[in-house]
Order: structure tokens, then sequence, then C-alpha cells
């Protein structure tokens, strides 16, 4: 297996090569990536990326909070898909504290989630086809997106750090009107959907642009550590939702798209049929939502409602008593993994039983999948680097972490 | 919900796929278990991660086959100091377990597994990079977040938090 680990010298060996450098300000790169390129004419010899421009250090600043103060911080590792982050965290610190979750809680972040992805690939999708030449997506994306931050808005307040999903639960219950404002947008999504398939699907320029591009196979994608989207399109069936299920999802009924290719034009496939599940596990979320409380029934962990804090001397303790010294957690250690947009989202939490945690990992699913750009661009022309880019999905908010 | 008592008696635990491949390769090499939460965390002797790590990965009826991540905890002032982790999944089997080792921070070196898996390289190069521990016979061992000349390692509890450095 050595040729998927290259040596990266960077010298050019032989005249007739130049090193390019491409980014960190480049506009396809989707954040900070820089990408050193040895190419020959117009094709790449060799690649490597070069990473930690928006390195800020948060696992170590997760080390002196409270475990409820790390919440907001999660939402600012993979921006794009706050909730996913809030909920993979708040399950690792649930499983930690061994505390159960009432199934209204459970299917409302899985309502919230699957927005969520939606919300993420609109943004892969229309930022993919800019970078390939098709600006007109792009328009049509953030269209629809804009109507989910409306919903993240009316539920949390916010449109993009949400921080919505809290350790014991979720902030709040929904606002009168929100499950409409869903339905209503679950009822339009598909019809846009198609939209953008007519824009791009069967348009021969993408097909030329996608097809064949980047490739990768079953086998190099696995041992490379990709996931998700990445992973699924050279064939692989595997999504944490549904073969490891958490959070209530061994409720939801969907499919798992996948590829057989592993080329650009297949992980666009798979993501742009991960759109229709998603709007059928909404809407599924929708039909079964259950009654009942949205907080476990864990006074030392949960905050008390503002209500009964004004009223119950007992809960205002404990708001008081969480607030300002948090609250402990039995030592251990666990690893949470979620399905995230771009693949294996995990959170390696460590307690040593105090109210901050000892030791807070993120597994970036990025951070794997990036790895696979050598191997899928190496012979390749420079352009069809920004399609491989653009087709495994990177957001380096997540990947530096 | 209370929390069930974590299990680390061997004999207890024999059944575990992954427990029985090693024990059945190499004895000495597991170091200790530990069953905790649902989650199975296995430590080996730091000399032999390479080989047991490629032994789960092959193992035709129960194979680790894919890597989920590689990091690291520092125990400062403790020692042995270091605990390198590696999360494996088997996705045909669809269970997870975690291996350990455990090094001194005199000495925090191990064996790479990026010829086990190739994906493990960045996973390496961000943990030489935050908590410094080498990896030998890692293809490219330089820092990955940090800036090439930082002097440090800025996840090591002892470095410090505020201040000039």
């Amino acid at each position: 297996m050595s040729h998927l680990n290259p040596t990266p010298v960077l010298e050019p060996l032989q005249d007739r090569t130049m090193i390019l450098n491409m980014g960190p300000q480049h506009p396809s790169t989707h954040g900070v990536l820089r990408v050193i390129l040895e190419i020959d004419g117009e094709n790449v010899v060799r690649i490597m990326p070069d990473i930690g421009f928006l390195h800020t250090g948060i696992e170590k600043t997760c080390e002196a909070k409270f475990y409820q103060q790390v919440v907001p911080l999660t939402d600012r590792i993979d921006y794009l898909c706050p909730m996913t982050n809030n909920l993979c965290y708040a399950l690792a610190v649930e499983k930690l504290l061994g505390i159960e979750i009432p199934p209204k809680a459970q299917w409302l972040r899985v309502l919230m989630n699957e927005l969520t992805r939606i919300n993420s690939h609109l943004v892969w999708l229309g930022t993919h086809a800019l970078d390939i030449g098709a600006m007109t997506v792009f328009l049509y994306c953030f269209r629809e997106r804009e109507d989910i931050l409306r919903i993240f808005e009316m539920v949390s307040g916010q449109r993009m750090m949400t921080s919505y999903f809290r350790i014991g639960g979720i902030a709040l219950e929904p606002p009168i009107g929100c499950f409409e404002k869903v339905r209503d947008f679950a009822g339009r999504f598909p019809s846009k959907v198609d939209e953008y398939e007519n824009l791009l699907t069967g348009n021969p320029i993408w097909g030329m642009r996608t097809k064949g591009v980047a490739k990768i196979s079953a086998e190099d994608a696995l041992a490379l550590g990709a996931s998700g989207p990445t992973l699924r399109g050279s064939g692989v069936d595997f999504d944490l939702r549904r073969d490891m299920p958490y959070s209530g999802y061994e409720n939801f009924k969907f499919q798992v798209p996948l590829g057989t290719e592993g080329d650009v034009f297949d992980r666009y496939m798979c993501r742009v049929r991960e759109l229709r599940e998603s709007i059928g596990i909404v809407r599924q979320a929708l039909d079964g939502m259950p009654e009942g409380p949205i907080k476990a029934d864990a006074p030392k962990v949960v905050l008390p409602d503002r209500e009964k804090m004004k009223t119950e001397m007992e809960a205002l303790i404990y708001h008081f008593k969480i607030i300002t010294e948090g609250f402990t957690v039995p030592a251990g250690e666990v690893y949470q993994a979620v399905e995230s947009p771009r693949g294996e989202m995990g959170y390696y939490v460590v307690s040593d039983g105090t109210a901050k945690p000892y030791r807070v990992h993120m597994r970036a699913a990025c951070l794997a999948n990036l790895q696979t750009i050598p191997t899928m661009c190496e012979g390749q022309l420079i352009a069809d680097v920004v399609a491989a880019i653009g087709s495994i999905d990177i957001v380096l908010g997540e990947i530096d972490r | 919900m209370g929390l069930a008592p974590a299990i680390t008696n061997i004999e207890e635990l024999k059944g575990h796929p992954a427990l029985q491949t090693l024990l059945s390769w190499h004895a000495p090499a597991v170091l200790g278990v530990k069953f905790d939460r649902d989650e199975m965390s296995i430590t080996i002797d730091r000399a032999h991660i390479r080989e047991a790590c490629a032994l789960l990965r092959d193992n035709p009826e129960f194979p680790f086959n894919y890597l989920s991540d590689v990091t690291c905890v520092d125990w400062y002032p403790n020692e042995p100091r270091f605990e390198v982790i590696y999360h494996l999944l088997s996705i045909p089997k669809k269970e997870r377990v975690r291996l350990k080792v455990r090094l001194d921070g005199s000495s925090p070196v191990v064996e790479s597994i990026t010829s086990v898996w190739p994906g493990a390289n960045y996973f390496e190069r961000e943990v030489f990079d935050l908590f410094g521990i080498r990896f030998t016979g890692h293809p490219y061992l330089r820092r990955l977040l940090m800036p090439e000349d930082w002097e440090g390692y800025p996840l090591r509890k002892d470095y410090p938090v505020e201040g000039y450095r």
C-alpha cells in the first residue's frame, strides 16, 4: 500500500515539471486550503494538501470549559452542519453520564439533523457547481438554504451557530407554527431537487467535467479512512445512521445511495439522492413526532425550566449550581460517531470525574477524506483537482479545528 | 439509568472477537482490557501495536477493516504519561474496538501504523504535532496544524495556556 502514502518531496526531479502553489486563498478551496502541485504541463504529477491555516485550538479550549460550555464550540468546528456536531457531542456526554433522552427530544434531533444535512449538501452543491463553472445552481441552492436557515432561526434564535441540542435534551420547545413551516418546506423541496438535477445531471458539460474524473477504488478509499459519500461513491455500503443507529435512527426508513465508479459524478449522485432521502426522514419525523418532554429527567445535569426556576427553590439551586460549577461526569471515556453530511464525525471524550472534560477529541471526517486527494488527482489535469476537492465536500474549519 | 460498573477481567471478556484474536496470537501483548459503557478498550504492549492492527484488519472472520481515528491523551504528571488511542471499526460486522498504547514521557515513541492503514498518516501527524509523540516508520512526520517552526506541543497538559510562551 505504499502507493497511498507517496513521499512528498517537492523539489522537481526533472526540469520538465514545475511546482505550482494553489491557495490558501483560492476561491475553490472552500476555506483556506493550500495545495502544492507538481505539474507537467497541465498534468498533475504529485499533489500535497497543506492544512492548518484555520487551527484555533478548539480541543485545548474544551479542556478549560465546563461540559455544557463546550456545546457552542462544537458549532464552530464544522460551521455548515452545527447541529450534527451538537448532536455528536451531546450523545457522547450523555453516554458518559448514562442518561436516557426522551423520545420527543430524539425525534426533534433527527428532524433538525436531517435539515442540517440538506443545508450542508445545498452549500456543497452550489459551491461545487460554481467551482466547475455552473453559476446558476449556486443561486438556486442558496434560495432553498435560506428557508432552512429561517427554520433554524425559528427554533434556536440563530441562523448558523445554533447550539440547539444540549446535554440531556434540547434547548427549547419549537415555537408554534414551526412544524407547519417544516412541512411546507418538505412539500416543496423535492421539486427543487428536480430543478438542480435538470440543470446538472443530464448536462453534457457537467458530465464531461465529472464522469471518470478523480476516481478512487473502494479498497483505496477504505484504506485511507474515507467516509460518508466519499466512501459510498466508491460502492462501500456503510452508513452509520442505518448500520450503527444512534438517537432513534432505527425508527426511520431510508435508502443509502451508492455509487459504482468512485468518480466525481458518483459522489455527486450520492449526495443528490441523499437530499431526497433526508427530506423523506424529515417527513417521517414530522408524522411520527411523539409527545412528551424535551429534556431528560436529570436535574443535576439539565437546566430547569425558566418558570420552575422562578417558583421552586430546588430548581433555583440546581440552576445556580449547574451554571456556576457545572456538573460532574463519572470518570471514563467514550467514542461516539455520527454520520455527518461529510462522513463519520466522531467525538472522543475523556472524563476524569470533574466538571470539565479531561480531553475532547473530534474525529473530523474531512481530515481523513482529504487524504484521498493525492490518490484521486495524480495523473489528472489541474482543472480536475478543483472538481476533486469540491467532490469530497471539505470544510476547513473541521479539518483544522 | 445508572451506569454498569466497568469490567476489567480478561477472563470475562474473552468472547469479544478482537480480544480473542489478539490472545490467540500473542497473549503477553495484551496488557489490559476494559469494557465500559458498551465500549471495549484493549491496552497493547507498545512493541506490538502495528502487528496487532494488521492482525485485526486481516482476520477473515471478523475484520476490523477501517481505522476511524488515532489520538492521544496526556495523563501528566502520571507515568506512563501518554496514551495513544486507536479506534478501529469493523464495517462488515458493525463493531468498534479501541486499542491503547501507553508511552513514557521520557521516550514517547511508537511504531507507525501507516503501513497497515495509509489513512493513519494525517492522524499520526496531528498527534505528533500536538503531543510530540514520534511514530517510527512514518513516511512524512512533520507538523500538520501548527506552523513548522512552532516550539512545544500545545495539547500536552504542561503546556502553558496563558501568558507569553
